[in-house]
């Protein structure tokens, strides 16, 4: 069984590197063997997952060595995979989800000609992923991470031609880059602090190793996460990530990418469990950016920027719950499956719906099109119940519980960060009605585009709306499915550890102030959009709309205080290397220079002045002699 | 009668040639001028030779000859071609060999 593991990855790195160097005679097949092959990834996954159920919790974990990557004196690198309870829930998500966008993508890039390359990114995409849940240390896992920029870099920017996209890449690249240098740092401090990188090693050796250590390798681990899981401060790249095809994100917003960082924290709890003030950064993170994210979303009127802020923010629930330790861990991983679901759900449910309306993704140009569009409306919808955590779906369980163990964490800090999660809970609400009821209700407001196309909303094709409802049976499922008779903390528990805390108030109670604050969230929202007529252009709004809608300034502060910081400090910099580095050095070379053109005079070819010089040496000499001897 | 005194010829023939080498333009009067000092030389050999009642100064004269010999030839041959290409003896002429 073991040797399946490696299968797991090869298939969509075969996929990639046969679309990809198959070149243009591949064009009209390239997309079914790139579905083909992630298909098959998803089977080996199920056989696997089929293979674990069958045995003893404590035994399923399985390892397969490949071959050893660096052997260099006491340094051992091996390239070896371990799948257990944790890796397996992402693997399952990872092909499962990303076979359907797969699917999904035949018909929606199908007017691309550059449609092979693409599903070879896509299968690039999951291979790095999969390489990144399935390395059994930190160098391995390294390479996946760094894969999975690359391939996200390649997807943001395929529609290279665009500026926009081109500059998006290349952003979500640089921000990326700023979180990989803080896991290579967390690497080399573990190497330092425990001689090994892999995952046993490290983690059994935890125990004696100082604090202040572990605090530094969590913070570095912590800033990782930032990066990939788009989390404050490292946050900006996402929404401009939205440049990339609309499968992309729902991609990098379900399946991969985003949810790398939370798997980064809740592989490395060990870590985490022995270093509390890395811990309480991780939950501050997830705390800010769930809030961060919700008030993004809540201002734009770009679909997919709207949902793009709501993955931040439900990333952000993520985050928060791998922080709050052995009562969030398993919590975290639950909502990051069943928001694998309806996010993605979401996110196809916005691309049929800019398929159907000549790619607008601005609502106020909506409006509507729940008759037109059925099963995206249905699908949508499902996705939207879901998120808000409409009491049965899949959001409701897996929300509640990190909500619940927020206020577990116990103290000031539960409440605070309890009050957070309950406040984005009617937040997430409020911007999520908003989009259904722009996007699906009201009067229509389309609009011809710059061609002078008038739109003709229709529902996609059957390839695109088969991923679409597979996805809302998980929202609509999937938590249920999780909750009932603790089947999934059951499942996670012998990984992560699970501890239950006590909680000022009881599950109940926190259960009803969540159903208040979706009711409220529903309601403003309702007042809002569907009472009154959707204006076609924004109103101006207030001072923090207007700060929503410029992603609350964060481009602005990145530019004022890293750009321009970045700037000022390399013209001092480079002053420094002009004045003091570059005097010194052309200033020696000057005086030589001077000296020597002196010396030249010397040489001016008159035998006699040559004669008088060797005289004259020769006196110096004689007198030298002499003044010895008499001395 | 005192070698002293053969000791200061020696040095008045020696800066005389020295001088001559210094002063002189004409590559035959430098020359001879060399000779000059090489000859000062040998006397103060000589001279030498006869205070300390040793024969080493005497035979450091045969070198000296057979030195001033050997660069006589060469020395006259460079003259003698340095004459043909330039039509001129003086040494401040060849001064090609600068910068």
């Amino acid at each position: 069984m073991e040797n399946l593991i490696a299968l797991l990855i090869a298939a969509p790195l075969l996929g990639a590197a046969v679309l990809l160097v198959g070149g243009r005679r591949l064009d009209a097949v390239g997309h079914w063997i790139g579905t083909l092959l992630s298909t098959t990834s998803f089977v080996f996954g199920v056989i696997l997952f089929a293979d674990l159920l069958g045995k003893d919790a404590e035994h399923r974990t399985l390892t397969q060595h490949l071959w050893t990557w660096i052997s260099v004196g006491s340094f051992q690198a091996d390239v070896t995979f371990r799948l257990d309870q944790l890796s397996m829930t992402f693997v399952l998500l990872i092909t499962g989800v990303g076979s359907l966008i797969h699917l999904y993508s035949v018909g929606y890039m199908e007017h691309d000609e550059r449609r092979r390359r693409f599903f070879g990114y896509l299968n690039l995409f999951l291979a790095a992923m999969l390489l990144l849940v399935l390395a059994d240390n930190y160098l391995l896992l390294y390479v996946g991470w760094e894969g999975v920029g690359l391939a996200s870099y390649l997807l943001i920017g395929f529609w290279q031609h665009k500026p926009s996209a081109a500059t998006a890449a290349k952003k979500a690249f640089i921000v990326n880059r700023v979180g990989d240098m803080g896991l290579s740092i967390a690497i080399m401090l573990m190497f330092t602090t425990f001689g090994s990188f892999a995952f046993g090693p490290v983690f059994s050796h935890v125990g004696d190793t100082s604090e202040g250590k572990l605090t530094a390798i969590g913070l570095m681990l912590l800033l990782a996460a930032c990066g990939k899981s788009a989390q404050v401060p490292l946050q900006s790249w996402l929404g401009d990530a939205m440049e990339g095809p609309t499968p992309v994100s729902a991609l990098i917003h379900a399946a991969t990418m985003v949810t790398a960082g939370v798997y980064l924290i809740v592989r490395s709890s060990a870590i985490f469990n022995a270093a509390p003030d890395a811990q309480l950064a991780v939950t501050v993170v997830g705390a800010v950016t769930l809030l961060f994210g919700a008030i993004v979303g809540c201002a734009k009127d770009d679909i997919k920027k709207a949902l793009a802020g709501s993955t931040m923010s439900q990333i952000g629930y993520m985050v928060l719950a791998a922080g709050l330790g052995p009562i969030g861990y398993v919590f975290a991983i639950m909502h990051l499956v069943t928001h694998g679901f309806f996010k993605a759900g979401l996110f196809l449910g916005a691309g049929s719906v800019m398929h159907g309306m000549n790619d607008e993704v601005d609502m106020r140009r909506y409006g509507g099109l729940r008759k037109y569009m059925p099963i995206t409306f249905i699908t949508f919808g499902l996705g939207y119940l879901a998120i808000i955590g409409f009491p049965g779906l899949s959001g409701f369980f897996s929300k509640d519980k990190i909500i619940e163990a927020a206020f577990a964490k116990g103290g000031t800090e539960g409440w605070i960060l309890g009050g957070a999660a309950l406040l984005g809970a009617a937040i997430t609400a409020f911007y999520m009605t908003r989009v259904m009821l722009m996007t699906f209700f009201g009067e229509k407001r389309w609009q011809p585009d710059e061609n002078g196309n008038e739109p003709h909303p229709h529902e996609s094709p059957k390839v695109m709306t088969i991923p679409m409802v597979v996805l809302a049976f998980g929202s609509v499922f999937a938590g249920g499915l999780f909750s009932f008779g603790d089947r999934f903390l059951d499942w996670l528990e012998p990984v992560t550890g699970h501890s239950e805390g006590d909680s000022p108030l009881s599950a109940g109670t926190v259960t009803g102030a969540t159903m208040v604050c979706l009711l409220i969230g529903v309601g403003l929202a309702y007042a809002q959009y569907g009472r009154k007529p959707v204006p076609a252009v924004a109103p101006r709004g207030s001072l923090l709309t207007r700060a929503a809608r410029r992603d609350l300034l964060q481009d602005d502060f990145n530019h004022v205080v890293l750009v321009r910081g970045g700037e000022h400090l390399t013209r001092s910099l480079v002053y420094v290397d002009h004045t003091l580095v570059d005097g010194v050095v052309n200033g020696t070379a000057a005086t030589f220079g001077g000296l020597s053109g002196r010396l030249r005079k010397l040489q001016n070819g008159f035998a006699r002045s040559y004669a008088v010089s060797m005289f004259g040496g020769a006196a110096l000499l004689v007198a030298a002699t002499l003044l010895m001897r008499a001395v | 009668m005192n070698p002293v005194n053969y000791l200061y010829l020696s040095a008045l023939l020696f800066t005389i040639g020295a001088t001559g080498v210094l002063i002189r333009r004409n590559a035959i009067v430098v020359f001879m001028c060399i000779e000059l000092m090489l000859n000062a030389c040998n006397l103060a050999f000589v001279v030498f030779s006869r205070m300390h009642g040793n024969l080493d100064g005497q035979i450091i004269a045969f070198f000296t000859m057979v030195v001033a010999a050997a660069e006589v030839v060469v020395g006259l041959a460079i003259i003698v071609s340095l004459f043909r290409t330039r039509h001129s003896a003086s040494v401040d002429d060849a001064s090609l060999m600068k910068l």
